[in-house]
C-alpha cells in the first residue's frame, strides 16, 4: 500500500538511503586502513593518540560501542575495554589503603604488573582514555589534576573544587597542614579543617598528630614508598567480583 | 694512563645521574682498577643503567615485528657510565675500585632504543668479534655481538650523542695511548670482518627507513580515512536536522536505522543528544542476554551487583568482542521496558546497580537494622564483613535505611558509623 509521504521525510528517507550507502563505503575503507595499520594502532601509544585525537575532532566516538565499526575492526575497543576492567580491579584491590585515591603513575604501575611481561604495552594516556569511559558506570570514577600528573578517584565520594585544591597542595610533600591551606589559600581554619576532615572520614588522608609543629595530613595516595608494593593475595580477593 | 698523549675524558654538560652499565662480552676491561686519566676527568657523559647484554643477530630479518631473542641481563647495575677518546666505561657507584670498559675501536656501530612504557631508553652498541689477545675481563667470550646500556634514570640522549661523535672523529687511532688495550692489532683482519658489518650496519638502516615510512604511511592514511569520517559526521548533522524540522513525520522504523548507523560510527545523536544508540536492536539483544549471563551471579550475591562489577563480569566471561561502558549502560536502561527479571536501579549518590526483580531492597534494609542493632552500632566497612557485601553496596543499603528513617549516622573524623534510629523507636 503505497502511502502518500509527506516532503520533508521523503528527503530525510533518500538521506538516509545515502547515508546507508555511505557508510558501506566507509566500512571498506576502514577495513582497509585497518589491514594495514591494525598492527600499528596496536603497537605505538603515540599513534593511538593522534588516532584519538582526530576522532574527538571530527565528532566521533571510535570506544563509544563495542558494536561500532572502529572497534571491530580497528579492535581499539577491546583494548581500552579490558583496560578498564583492569582498573577497575587495581583500584578495589587498593581501595582500603588509599581511600580510592591513585595517582596515575603508581595505577600505571600495577596495572602493567597485572598484564603481565608480554602483554602489550600501555601508556598514561591510554589510561586516562579508558578512564573517562569507566565514568559512565556512575561508581564516582573520577580524573583530578594535580602539580602535572593526576589523581585518579574511583570511589562516590563527593569531592568539590576545595577538596581538589587542598589535594593540588598536597601533592608537592604527600602532606598538608592546616597552616599551609591558610597561607597558600587564604581560607579560614574553618574551611581548611571541614576539608580535611571529609577527606579523612573517607579514608583519602591520614592524620600524623605527632608531627613537631601541628597536626599534618598525608595522602597514602601520594606515598611513593607503597608504589612497588604488590598487591597481596587479600587484596586481589577484593577486587574480583 | 700512558704518558705522552693521553686519551682524554670529556666533560659533560648535563648534570649526571646514576645508571649503570652491562658487561660488555667481547670487550677487555680497561686495565686493572681505575684508569686515571678518566678518574681526573670533571665528570661523566651522562649515566645509564645497563640491562641486557647480549642479544641474537642484530642484522636479522628486517621483518618489522621480528620478537627478539632472549636478552640476558649483567649484574652491572647502579654505575656511572663514563666516555673518553678512547674507551667506553663503566664504574661500579659504590666501589669505585670496580669497573669494566670497552675500546670505542672494538665498537662497529651504535643505536637509539627510545624509552616505552616500563622500559628505560638504551643505546645499543654492536661489536667486533673478540681478538684473540684480549685482556682478561669478565667475559673470555660471548655469542652474541652487541651489548645494552640502559639509562634508568636518562641521559641516554646527551650521551648517544658524544659517543656517535667520539665514533665518527675516531680519535683513538690518531691518539696512542702506549697501552696494550688496542684490540685489534690484526688489523688485515679487521678489514674483512669490517666488510661483513657493513652489511649489518645496512640492514639497521634499512629497517629503520621502513620503520619510519611505516609510520608515516599509516599517519596519511588515518588522515585521508579521518576526512571520510568527517563527510559520514555532517551527513547525519543534516539527516538529524531535517529529523528535528519534521518532528514526528520520520517513522519508527528510520528512527532505529539512524540511530544504528550513528552507533556504527560512534556518533552521538544529534537529536536527543542522548548517549549513543540507546533503544537500538543491538542493546535490545545486549539487555536480552544479560538477563541471563547475570541471573546466577546475582542469585549468588544476595541479589544485587554494582553496574562496574557487571562490567568487570560480563567482559572477563567474554574475553573477546568486550562491551563498552556505555553500551552496558545502554543495555541496562532498557531493562525496564523489556520486563526482563532483572532492573537497573540508581542511587542517590549516582551508583548504579543490577537488582533482580524479586530483589526488595527495602527489604534487606529492614535485616540490615536487626544486624546493626544487634551490634549497637557499624561503619560500612563493618557491616560490609559481616554480611558478605561489598563496601559500595553495603554503604548504599545503609544510606538507604538511614533515609528511610531506620538509622541515624554518627560522622566524625573516625568514619561513618550508623546507629539505629532510636528517636523514632523510641519516642
Amino acid at each position: 500500500q503505497a502511502k502518500y509521504k509527506e516532503r520533508g521525510t521523503v528527503l530525510a528517507e533518500d538521506q538516509l538511503a545515502q547515508m546507508s550507502k555511505q557508510l558501506d563505503m566507509f566500512k571498506t575503507n576502514l577495513e582497509e586502513f585497518a589491514s594495514k595499520h591494525k598492527q600499528e594502532i596496536r603497537k605505538n601509544p603515540e599513534f593511538r593518540v593522534q588516532f584519538q585525537d582526530m576522532c574527538a575532532t571530527i565528532g566521533v566516538d571510535p570506544l563509544a560501542s563495542g558494536k561500532g565499526f572502529w572497534s571491530e575492526m580497528l579492535g581499539v575497543g577491546d583494548f581500552y575495554y579490558e583496560l578498564g576492567v583492569q582498573i577497575i580491579e587495581v583500584c578495589l584491590a587498593l581501595k582500603h589503603r588509599n581511600g580510592g585515591l591513585i595517582t596515575l603513575e603508581e595505577l600505571h604501575q600495577q596495572v602493567l604488573k597485572g598484564r603481565g611481561k608480554f602483554a602489550q604495552d600501555v601508556s598514561q594516556d591510554d589510561l586516562l582514555r579508558a578512564i573517562k569511559k569507566l565514568k559512565v558506570l556512575g561508581n564516582g570514577f573520577g580524573i583530578i589534576p594535580v602539580g602535572g600528573t593526576f589523581l585518579i578517584q574511583s570511589v562516590p565520594a563527593e569531592l568539590n573544587m576545595d577538596h581538589t585544591v587542598v589535594l593540588q597542595l598536597a601533592e608537592k610533600k604527600g602532606f598538608v597542614t592546616v597552616s599551609e591551606i591558610k597561607s597558600s589559600l587564604k581560607w579560614e581554619t574553618e574551611r581548611a579543617k571541614q576539608v580535611l576532615e571529609h577527606l579523612l572520614k573517607e579514608g583519602m588522608a591520614w592524620l600524623d598528630e605527632q608531627a613537631p609543629e601541628e597536626p599534618q595530613y598525608w595522602l597514602p595516595a601520594l606515598f611513593t614508598e607503597l608504589y612497588s608494593q604488590e598487591i597481596t593475595p587479600e587484596e586481589a580477593k577484593e577486587a574480583i567480583p | 694512563m700512558a704518558s705522552g698523549r693521553e686519551e682524554r675524558a670529556l666533560p659533560s654538560r648535563s648534570a649526571t645521574r646514576r645508571g649503570n652499565m652491562a658487561a660488555a662480552p667481547r670487550a677487555p676491561p680497561g686495565g686493572a682498577g681505575r684508569p686515571r686519566a678518566v678518574a681526573d676527568a670533571p665528570g661523566g657523559c651522562g649515566r645509564g643503567t645497563a640491562a641486557a647484554a647480549r642479544g641474537g643477530d642484530a642484522g636479522g630479518p628486517a621483518a618489522r615485528r621480528a620478537p627478539q631473542r632472549r636478552e640476558e641481563k649483567v649484574k652491572f647495575d647502579s654505575g656511572v657510565l663514563l666516555l673518553s677518546t678512547h674507551r667506553l666505561i663503566w664504574r661500579d657507584q659504590k666501589n669505585h675500585e670496580r669497573c669494566i670498559a670497552v675500546p670505542l675501536s672494538q665498537i662497529v656501530f651504535i643505536e637509539e632504543q627510545s624509552s616505552g612504557i616500563g622500559k628505560s631508553a638504551k643505546i645499543v652498541v654492536h661489536l667486533h668479534p673478540a681478538s684473540s689477545n684480549k685482556e682478561p675481563g669478565p667475559f673470555q667470550s660471548s655469542k652474541y655481538s652487541y651489548i645494552k646500556l640502559s639509562f634508568k634514570e636518562h641521559g641516554q640522549i646527551e650521551f648517544y650523542r658524544r659517543l656517535s661523535e667520539e665514533m665518527t672523529q675516531r680519535r683513538w687511532e690518531s691518539m696512542p695511548t702506549g697501552q696494550a688495550m688496542q684490540v685489534n692489532k690484526d688489523t688485515q683482519a679487521g678489514r674483512i670482518r669490517a666488510v661483513g658489518i657493513v652489511g649489518i650496519e645496512r640492514k639497521l638502516e634499512e629497517k629503520r627507513k621502513e620503520t619510519d615510512k611505516n609510520i608515516s604511511e599509516a599517519f596519511e592514511d588515518l588522515s585521508k580515512l579521518m576526512e571520510k569520517a568527517k563527510e559520514m559526521v555532517e551527513l547525519s548533522k543534516s539527516i538529524a536536522n531535517k529529523i528535528k524540522e519534521k518532528q514526528g513525520d520520520i517513522t519508527e522504523d528510520e528512527t532505529i536505522r539512524f540511530k544504528s548507523y550513528l552507533l556504527s560510527m560512534g556518533i552521538a545523536n544529534p537529536v536527543t543528544r542522548e548517549t549513543y544508540g540507546s533503544g537500538t536492536q543491538y542493546h535490545m539483544q545486549l539487555a536480552k542476554q544479560l538477563a541471563g549471563i547475570l541471573q546466577t551471579p546475582l542469585e549468588e550475591r544476595g541479589g544485587i551487583m554494582s553496574l562496574t562489577e557487571v562490567y568487570c563480569l560480563v567482559n572477563r566471561a567474554r574475553g573477546l568482542e568486550l562491551l563498552s561502558p556505555e553500551d552496558l549502560v545502554n543495555a541496562c536502561k532498557m531493562l525496564e521496558s523489556l520486563k526482563l527479571p532483572i532492573r537497573l536501579r540508581i542511587f542517590d549518590s549516582g551508583v548504579m546497580v543490577i537488582e533482580l526483580q524479586s530483589h526488595n531492597e527495602e527489604e534487606m534494609v529492614a535485616s540490615a537494622l536487626e544486624t546493626v542493632s544487634e551490634k549497637g552500632s557499624l561503619t560500612a566497612d563493618e557491616f560490609a564483613k559481616l554480611v558478605g557485601m561489598s563496601v559500595l553496596l553495603a554503604k548504599e543499603r545503609l544510606l538507604l535505611a538511614e533515609k528511610m528513617g531506620h538509622l541515624c549516622r554518627d560522622d566524625s573524623v573516625e568514619g561513618l558509623r550508623f546507629y539505629p534510629n532510636l528517636f523514632l523507636t523510641q519516642s
